[in-house]
């Protein structure tokens, strides 16, 4: 067993070793932060000329979840698309490729502040501000407002000297490492993300999900 | 050009003569490369006929002098005045490095000086400036100080694009390189385009033995603290001593075993890189004023400013490099025609053979070095990049403006048509977007697509790319700088740790803002200061000599008592490696097996071949467990004894494993972050503007395991691959030995070897273990779950 199950809000969750979310009762798969086409965006706008494969990396990768857990509901957690345009500039293939995924589920994205516009009319699936469905699913952890799950910090953790994506989970928030393939992260001791989830565990990636406390994380 | 006579009066009124090699720089009408010893007047004589020609009028910049030191540009603008003004010539004398105003700069563009002194990247930045025809239309001298040092790194190789790129905007320009004492000054001549070479007179032999020790040197180790009390004996006895020490780290636990035993309380100081500037400054102004006794440094101190009263160079540590240790003796001494004093402190009982070794190669004058591999690619995409920053450009025109530069003499045009696609679109195999473009061709010219990519592109000039450094200072408001520690040295801290820097024990207690914080701990024993993950290995004919004169026992008689009978002991029991012959051991110790390979081929080589041979090991179900690299020998420990070494040490298995396993390793992507840094796909991280946070770039590694699955021919790649062979992962010098070494000889034994003993000793185990990090990393969490009473 490489996953590491946990409650949170009253349901029993999977944290995934790749950082996807899994919610047994109702076989949802919840992607938070896929952030497709973003080498697309950074070369529109005169940034670095990035491999521009990062899109085929993350559906790779989602391609294997959707295959290891057969999801009735996939959730992409917002910022699903770099931005509006690279989400409108994704190649047929692309499209197509996410349309096979996506055929004999639900698919909802959920909209982040990268890309609150109308989703492409070439990708499946329907577009959600939040969903409120047993358990509260937002792009952002909203304070007082919990509990929710969430995405948008991208957290992460040392452990042995590695820096890994992680799982942030608290009382009243669930906050979801970042899917897609260039991300960066924010490390779980900046005071956004100690704010959010003073107290709990952290889960970090890799080939185990492992659990950590997060006091132990950031004592100092 | 003779010396004028008021040139010759003011001479006269210093009570000098000129130097035969100055009056030959004089006479000498093309490009000339200056080698002569430190103290020889070589600045001077390479601005001797600058300044003649200066006795006429001039518009514009006249001579241009890069070094690879800003200290030095200042140093020299203050040296030259004095001739300048006792012989009443109107010049004007300005350097323009990274610490020149912004409005000085602008100046400078407009109204350049006659003499302008600067850096190879100031001076690549103003190549691609608009303006660089104008400033530099009318330049007729080039001076290129310590070009022995910028040849050692790419910094030359930037280098010498921008000396192509002055070529070709001023024709007529004059190139005089100044040398140290170099192995193959005729190779030096090439880098530089093609120079006739000037020898100065070389001056007297060195004054250079071992130091004499009260205590004999430990068996392992690279401290030399034994040498401590012999250490401050000298240093009491001279006037001033520079204390060279290989590391950063060994250098602050030196400087601290030093004032341990100072009961003299000798003003001592302490130099390296990774100390703060302010640090480095008092230290240096305080040399300079003659306010020290001594200063314990790194290579920091081995190019720079001439302190004349320095009269004794003490190296710690093996030299590694023959000529290195020839540089820094010269340090010592800076008055020509007097021998420099230098001993050297053997860390340890190997290191004795080498210092042995490095003696008689100085007396020798036998000079090691390895030849220069060609040009770099990816500071060739850098220079592309810039040049297109400077306006629009023709490719033929500037392949053939490139293949006039030393390093990129034998460039091939499809290796120039890959670098320009990638300044141009990334250069991938995929071409799905037409947005993929910083440069495009309109009317047969190349041009960046959006001017003001400039910026971007400027501010990534540079071909060092430094470890990721944190800073660090006194916790609470306001708290001193102390210096820096590599990032990855941060990581492995947790609050309560101990390290040394700056010569004091500090406790870390968190990181914040991307600055390490600590806290003053005088009484506790620091962790081991691992800062550097620099380690220089041992030159290819330093390790020759030392494996020449171990296998041949006629030649001990040179060697200490103590090392001598050490070495025929090893002889007795076991075999001397020697030459031509690869020797290794297998035997057991503390129930494992251990196998020992006398390589001679460097730690990066060897590291490497640990690496190969025990994946190799693994495949044949030996159960290897660990190994160690030096600069000599290799120690693997396994389940199962290695009894024949032989396919282990295959050409064509070894070659295999680099191809595919390697690729994956830390190293090669350490490499690759560094190509790609140099080559302008990401974006070094300057000080002060680095990003905190969530906006913090994903590290380099993604995109080296993105292009090496989805675009594995990719140029970049490439690149990686060529400097990892010849850098980091050495696979070269593997080779090299397999091919020096054809004979084998190994021996099983019932125990340990003399020459094997101190391996046990040493620091540096790297664990095999398929899973080893990730084991780690379970064991951690398991055990703050436990704490933190949770199972």
């Amino acid at each position: 067993m490489t996953d590491h199950a946990f409650d949170f809000g009253g349901q029993r969750l999977l944290a995934r070793p790749s950082g996807a979310l899994y919610w047994p009762a109702r076989r949802w798969l919840v992607l938070a932060d896929l952030h497709l086409g973003k080498s697309e965006r950074m070369a529109r706008r005169g940034g670095a000329l990035l491999p521009p494969y990062e899109t085929e990396a993350t559906l790779d990768r989602v391609e294997a979840e959707i295959a290891a857990t057969d999801p009735v509901v996939v959730v992409s957690l917002g910022d699903g698309f770099d931005d509006d345009a690279a989400g409108r500039a994704l190649p047929d293939a692309v499209c197509d490729r996410l349309g096979r995924m996506a055929a004999g589920r639900r698919w909802i994205w959920v909209s982040g502040n990268h890309d609150p516009g109308a989703i492409c009319p070439r990708l499946p699936g329907e577009q959600q501000a939040q969903i409120l469905d047993g358990l509260t699913f937002r792009h952002e952890a909203e304070q007082g407002q919990g509990p929710d799950i969430s995405g948008h910090f991208h957290p992460c953790l040392r452990l042995a000297g590695q820096r890994r994506r992680c799982f942030l989970a608290g009382r009243d928030h669930l906050i979801l490492p970042a899917f897609g393939a260039y991300t960066g992260g924010l490390d779980i001791t900046d005071p956004s993300l100690t704010a959010l989830v003073p107290e709990g565990l952290a889960i970090a990636c890799g080939v185990r999900a492992l659990p950590v406390p997060v006091r132990s994380l950031r004592r100092a | 050009m003779t010396l004028p006579p008021a040139f010759q009066d003011w001479f006269a009124r210093q009570g000098w003569q000129p130097h035969p090699h100055q009056l030959a720089l004089l006479e000498a009408t093309g490009d000339s490369l200056l080698i002569a010893p430190t103290g020889g007047g070589k600045t001077l004589a390479g601005f001797l006929p600058s300044l003649v020609d200066l006795t006429a009028p001039h518009r514009g910049m006249h001579t241009l002098y890069v070094s690879p030191l800003k200290a030095l540009t200042a140093d020299i603008a203050r040296n030259l005045a004095r001739p300048v003004g006792d012989l009443g010539l109107a010049i004007r004398i300005e350097d323009r490095t990274g610490d020149t105003r912004a409005s000085q700069r602008a100046r400078q563009r407009v109204d350049p000086p006659d003499i302008l002194l600067t850096t190879p990247e100031s001076l690549a930045l103003m190549l691609s400036y608009e303006q660089a025809p104008l400033i530099f239309g009318g330049l007729k001298r080039v001076v290129l100080d310590e070009l022995h040092a910028l040849a050692e790194s790419r910094r030359g190789d930037q280098l010498m694009l921008a000396l192509a790129r002055l070529r070709s905007l001023a024709p007529d320009l004059v190139v005089t390189g100044l040398s140290a004492t170099v192995e193959d000054p005729t190779a030096l001549a090439r880098f530089m385009g093609g120079a006739q070479v000037i020898h100065a007179d070389p001056g007297p032999d060195p004054d250079i033995a071992m130091l004499e020790t009260a205590k004999p040197p430990p068996w392992s180790g690279a401290g030399g603290h034994y040498a401590v009390p012999d250490v401050l004996k000298a240093v009491a006895e001279a006037t001033t001593t520079i204390i060279f020490i290989n590391t950063r780290a060994q250098a602050e636990l030196f400087f601290q075993a030093l004032w341990a035993a100072n009961d003299q309380n000798l003003p001592i100081g302490l130099h390296h890189g990774s100390l703060s500037r302010e640090a480095r400054e008092r230290v240096e102004a305080a040399m300079a004023a003659g306010a020290l006794r001594a200063v314990v440094a790194t290579g920091s101190l081995d190019l720079g400013i001439d302190w004349g009263a320095v009269d004794l160079v003490i190296q710690v540590g093996a030299p590694r490099n023959v000529k290195r240790l020839v540089q820094r003796i010269g340090r010592a001494n800076h008055r020509y025609n007097a021998p420099s004093r230098a001993r050297i402190v053997p860390a340890n009982r190997f290191e004795v053979v080498e210092c042995v070794a490095a003696l008689q190669a100085v007396a020798e004058r036998d000079l090691d070095g390895d030849p220069r591999g060609p040009g770099p690619l990816d500071v060739l995409c850098q220079h592309i990049l810039l040049t297109a920053c400077a306006g629009p450009f023709d490719a033929d025109a500037l392949y053939a403006e490139v293949t006039r530069s030393g390093p990129y003499v034998g460039l091939s045009r499809a290796d120039f048509d890959a670098c320009l696609d990638f300044a141009a679109t990334g250069g991938y195999a995929l071409r799905a977007y037409d947005r993929w473009q910083r440069l495009m061709q309109r009317g047969g010219l190349w041009r960046l697509r959006d001017p003001r990519a400039a910026r971007d592109i400027r501010m990534n000039i540079g071909t060092i790319v430094e470890a990721e450094m944190l800073k660090v200072r006194f916790r609470g408001r306001g708290g001193a700088p102390l210096g820096e520690v590599e990032e990855s040295f941060a990581s492995t801290l947790s609050p309560g740790d101990t390290f040394l820097i700056g010569g004091q024990t500090v406790r870390y207690d968190g990181l914040r803002e991307m600055v390490v914080e600590v806290t003053k701990q005088p009484s506790k024993e620091p962790r081991i200061a691992v800062f550097s993950g620099l380690k220089l290995a041992t030159s290819t004919q330093l390790s020759q000599r030392v494996q020449t004169l171990i296998g041949d026992p006629s030649a001990h008689g040179s060697l200490p008592d103590r090392s001598r009978d050490w070495l025929a002991l090893q002889g007795r029991v076991s075999a001397l490696p020697r030459a031509g012959v690869l020797v290794s051991e297998t035997f057991p110790h503390q129930g494992r097996w251990q196998f020992a390979l006398y390589g001679f081929a460097g730690r990066n080589a060897l590291q490497t071949l640990g690496l190969l041979m025990t994946r190799l090991m693994e495949e044949a179900g030996l159960g290897p467990l660990g190994f160690l690299a030096t600069d000599y020998a290799l120690l693997i420990w396994s389940l199962d004894p290695v009894t024949d070494p032989a396919p282990l040490l295959d050409p064509v298995g070894l070659r295999e494993g680099l191809g595919d396993w390697l690729a994956g390793n830390a190293v090669m992507k350490r490499s690759f972050r560094n190509v790609a840094i140099v080559a302008g796909l990401i974006q070094r991280n300057l000080p002060g503007q680095r990003k905190t946070g969530k906006q913090a770039t994903f590290s380099s590694d993604i995109l080296y395991d993105t292009l090496r699955k989805y675009d594995p021919g990719h140029v970049l790649l490439r690149i990686t691959a060529d400097e990892a062979r010849r850098g980091l992962v050495d696979f070269d010098r593997i080779e090299d030995m397999l091919a020096r070494s054809p004979g084998r000889d190994h021996r099983i034994l019932d125990r340990v070897s003399p020459m094997a003993a101190p391996l046990l000793l040493e620091l540096g185990r790297v664990p095999i273990a398929g899973q080893g990090r990730e084991r780690l990393a379970e064991a951690e969490a398991a055990a703050l779950m436990a704490e933190a009473g949770l199972t």
